[in-house]
């Protein structure tokens, strides 16, 4: 059984058990709404839940204080066994203030319980909003059960003895809807606190503010008439071994340091701030330990260009980026794959196109990923499916360039950066080296060095590294004679080197996993997926065969080159159906490579697929 | 290990090259192999990676490590080279195009950041492998194809231009006059961190006798003006000297000044702001023009401080653990399924 956290509860508590509960907290973008639902997983990842949670936030720092634009949420869903989402509508929703209510209301279960900040309802706030009556009066919350509660008094009257004073009083309210989240969900407490006490070691009357708050919120639970009844949400029964939650970011940034061991590389990472691709950048940027040198270039170019300088130096070199940084690199993407040397491109992909939606998970960027480069530059593709699945697609990514000497994209998106799930811990001991051997010894006759000389099972070009004697050579963007690497304008060449390249690249097919089928092996529809619709895809899947129907579904980490089965596996059902948050891009792939009339579904709506909607798509297929 | 002795026949590929006859290329070509034969360091030490045009070629004919990337980003890519491996000589050829144009952000930053980068600038003032546009650095009015009116864009100073992003090691020289050059390649050699040099390059094909005045044998003896660390500056066989007024560098004649009022050079003043003085004596070749070493100066290098911060995470909390780090979030252990309640 997963250890358990106790927490004393009075015997006057009643509890209501159920296998998966929907929590919502929103706020304006200054109410730490990210904190107290990031404290809430992490608790209830410790207490063993299975979770999955999914940010939303303002791309603007500081919208205007109390307006809808302003509205940050953070949303978790906990469970008693293996959930895949973090779940289509909330049973319970945190709103801090009127404009929170306001957007996220709709989506409230009918009969769901609605915590609110009372105080936040006065006559500016409610304007902001667009409220015309106070919606806590006018029976607009008629059907919900509501806990209202005084936030901004009960704060300052908790947090007085602390030291904190000011503004900075009212920052520790976020903390008094955890502690009164924490009653309701009977969320182990220690860990919160100890996580205050840690984080705020400098500033201890913040950390005791806060604790201060997230007790006072905890006990008012206690004495609220309507916070009486409390719920249970059981432990998972996942696979024993030892678990974290882990978000996309931190999972990817480790995988790279994971190949940087492996490969016996020292990693360089050549990147330009952007939504919400930075997270790597800060995370990597924090473990100089591993010998990682993090550049925070002037530009998007120059971050790619200096990772395929750190690559010719015999780095493990990789740049990261989102769609309009991953544009300004296409160029240089190019180069690279002329070059041949090795190279992880990360797509962490938001809504586009242009600065379109910066916080908004899309999975728009696939046709760009696969063709969007000058000339014949068919490079590898490979998308994550999940937060804890970058670590090792980040492995693999590494894996791929090296042995092939390519740059390789590995595709993430906004839903997977920022959500989370827990993740069990891989044995470190246990991960596949990955072998590297530089060139040392010149390969041609007369003790010459032949760049292009190619490795006979991979294709690939030898590595010969600067401050290797005896094989200087240069590379660079002009096409090469084929061996020699000398520049070449011959016509035979250029149709030689380019078929080769290409070929190099689709050969990486046989050296890849074939294509997996999940569910009813013998159903008519297959459900094909990529990239973060793995969670949404499984669960509406599950939820029709709850119905007593029949489904399949099969999901992509490898977009170029495809696994040679897919073919095989496409043709045996008689239905093939493609969910995509774009208008169809692999749809399309599927169509040209296996002449297949596959359908889709797609949505470009800055949100994930709910669960509903795929299964309704599914259902509506089998009619 | 001894040092290697090379001739520059060392430093020669096999590859034709391919400038046009008379390019200016060729000699800053043969002083660079030259120059490089004479150091003794092992070949393999060394890198240029170059980005596109005339210039640009320069690597497939030095018999180092080297890299022809893409048009502009030389200073980007070689960042990379420079900073994961100091124990290399990483070298950047490029030309007014490709460092102020297109590249112009890239060159900016490298030389703000103090990379160990030896950035070699041919200046012709025109754009030679696209056929002759006028460049960032041609000067107003200059009729080109693309300017059949006279371009009315007003030209970069790339000397000036460096100074002001505070580059450590700033220097001009001229492609013909090998023994200025090979001095001047010798102190960015021996320089740590970025070194800019540009270099006067004539291209007689787009834009020949560009430089004449620096270059003529009449005309030099006016025109050129050696920056030589310690001494006054003065130039036209001692007729003319410079002097500061209001902050601003201006000719004299010699003889009607006190020669202690004659500014004295000195580039390694901390502050860049006298060596930019200098730097607008002239806004190209056309008059009195100094050549030499305007500015050198020490501060730590990029890649130095770069190792350090890895040495005092090293020391500080220990060789990185992988195992720990993906346990350092907080976990927890599922320990028996079948004893598990949920």
């Amino acid at each position: 059984m997963a250890e358990q956290i106790a927490t004393e509860r009075p015997e006057t508590a009643r509890t209501e058990t159920f296998d998966r509960i929907v929590i919502r907290f929103a706020g304006d973008s200054g109410d730490g709404m990210q904190v107290a639902g990031s404290k809430f997983t992490d608790a209830s990842a410790l207490f063993g839940n299975d979770l999955a949670t999914l940010p939303s936030f303002p791309a603007e720092i500081r919208a205007p204080a109390g307006t809808l634009p302003g509205v940050s949420s953070f949303q978790v869903q906990i469970a008693d066994f293996d959930i895949l989402t973090a779940g289509d509508q909330p049973d319970c929703l945190v709103a801090m203030n009127p404009a929170a209510l306001r957007k996220n209301l709709e989506d409230l279960r009918q009969g769901g319980t609605l915590v609110v900040n009372t105080d936040a309802f006065d006559e500016r706030n409610l304007a902001k909003a667009g409220y015309e009556a106070n919606p806590l009066e006018d029976g607009t919350l008629d059907g919900y059960r509501v806990i209202g509660v005084p936030m901004d008094e009960l704060t300052k009257e908790a947090v007085k003895d602390s030291g904190v004073s000011g503004r900075s009083v009212l920052r520790s309210k976020n903390f008094l809807a955890l502690g009164l989240l924490a009653w309701l969900f009977n969320r182990p407490t220690e860990p919160t606190i100890e996580w205050a006490v840690k984080k705020f070691a400098k500033t201890p009357e913040v950390a005791a503010a806060n604790i201060a708050a997230f007790q006072a919120g905890y006990t008012l639970g206690e004495a609220t008439e309507a916070a009486k009844t409390t719920f249970v949400v059981k432990p998972a029964a996942l696979e024993p071994g030892v678990y974290t939650n882990i978000n996309g970011n931190s999972a990817l940034a480790w995988g790279l340091i994971a190949a940087s061991q492996l490969s016996g590389l020292p990693l360089f990472y050549g990147s330009y701030p952007i939504t919400p691709a930075s997270d790597i950048l800060h995370e990597l940027s924090r473990h100089k330990n591993f010998g990682v040198r993090t550049f925070q270039a002037e530009d998007e170019i120059a971050g790619v260009g200096a990772a395929i300088g750190a690559a010719f130096a015999g780095n493990l070199a990789v740049t990261g980026s989102s769609g309009p940084g991953i544009a300004l690199k296409s160029e240089s993407i190019s180069l690279a794959f002329m070059m041949e040397l090795p190279l992880i491109v990360i797509n962490v992909q938001r809504g586009g196109p242009s600065t379109g939606l910066p916080t908004k998970p899309e999975q728009s960027d696939l046709l760009f990923s696969l063709y969007g480069r000058h000339g014949e530059s068919p490079i590898p593709v490979i998308a994550a499916a999940s937060p804890s699945d970058t670590f090792a697609m980040a492995i693999e990514a590494a894996r791929l360039a090296l042995r092939y000497m390519t740059p390789v994209l590995l595709l993430s998106d906004n839903q997977i950066a920022n959500g989370s799930e827990p993740w069990k811990l891989p044995d470190v001991s246990a991960l596949e080296p990955i072998s590297v051997e530089f060139a040392k010894h010149a390969n041609g006759p007369d003790g010459t060095f032949l760049p292009y000389m190619r490795n006979i099972d991979t294709f690939a070009r030898p590595w010969a590294i600067p401050g290797t004697p005896g094989l200087e050579h240069r590379i660079g963007g002009l096409e090469k004679e084929a061996i020699t690497g000398n520049v070449s304008y011959e016509p035979a060449n250029h149709q030689l080197m380019t078929d080769t390249r290409a070929w190099k690249v689709a050969n990486i097919a046989n050296d890849i996993p074939p294509v997996e089928v999940f569910g009813d092996t013998d159903a008519d529809i297959l459900v094909l997926g990529w990239g973060s619709t793995y969670g949404s895809i499984r669960a509406a899947a599950r939820r029709v065969r709850l119905g007593g129907k029949k489904v399949a579904t099969a999901h992509l980490r490898y977009l170029n080159p495809l696994p040679t089965n897919l073919g095989e596996v496409l043709n045996s059902y008689k239905q093939i159906l493609i969910p995509e948050l774009n208008t169809g891009q692999l749809r399309r792939v599927i169509r040209a490579e296996f002449l297949l009339d596959v359908k889709g579904l797609n949505k470009v709506a800055g949100e994930p697929f709910k669960i509903a909607e795929i299964e309704a798509r599914i259902l509506e297929m089998m009619k | 290990m001894t040092a290697p002795s090379y001739t520059r026949a060392d430093f020669q590929t096999d590859q034709e090259v391919r400038w046009c006859p008379g390019c200016g290329d060729y000699t800053i070509l043969a002083t660079v192999q030259q120059f490089l034969a004479g150091l003794g360091r092992p070949r393999e030490e060394f890198v240029f990676v170059s980005g596109i045009g005339c210039a640009s070629r320069f690597p497939y004919y030095m018999n180092t490590y080297g890299m022809h990337s893409i048009h502009g980003r030389a200073p980007a890519i070689a960042s990379g080279v420079a900073t994961t491996r100091p124990d290399l000589s990483v070298w950047v050829i490029t030309g007014d195009g490709d460092a102020l144009s297109i590249g112009g952000n890239h060159l900016i930053h490298a030389l703000r950041r103090n990379i160990g980068l030896k950035i070699l600038l041919f200046n012709n003032q025109i754009y030679g492998l696209t056929k002759g546009q006028y460049s960032p650095t041609s000067e107003v009015g200059k009729q080109t194809k693309s300017t059949p009116y006279g371009s009315i864009d007003y030209p970069f100073n790339p000397v000036s231009l460096a100074l002001g992003a505070e580059a450590t090691f700033v220097a001009r020289t001229l492609d013909m006059d090998r023994i200025h050059n090979e001095e001047i390649l010798r102190a960015a050699y021996e320089h740590p961190g970025s070194a800019f040099i540009e270099i006067y390059q004539n291209c007689n094909v787009f834009n020949d006798k560009a430089f004449i005045q620096l270059t003529g044998k009449e005309e030099r003896v006016h025109n050129r003006i050696d920056l030589e660390p310690g001494k006054p500056i003065v130039f036209d066989e001692g007729a003319k000297a410079v002097m500061l007024r209001n902050g601003q560098a201006t000719v004299v004649d010699s003889s009607s000044v006190d020669p202690g009022a004659i500014l004295v050079h000195d580039p390694t003043r901390p502050d860049p702001s006298i060596g930019f003085a200098l730097s607008r004596l002239s806004h190209g070749p056309f008059g009195p023009t100094p050549l030499g070493i305007f500015r050198n100066v020490s501060r730590p290098t990029y890649e130095s401080q770069m190792t350090a911060q890895i040495e005092t995470a090293r020391e500080k909390v220990g060789e990185g653990d992988l195992s720990k780090l993906i346990a350092s979030h907080g976990t927890w252990t599922v320990k028996d399924p079948s004893a598990n309640g949920g």
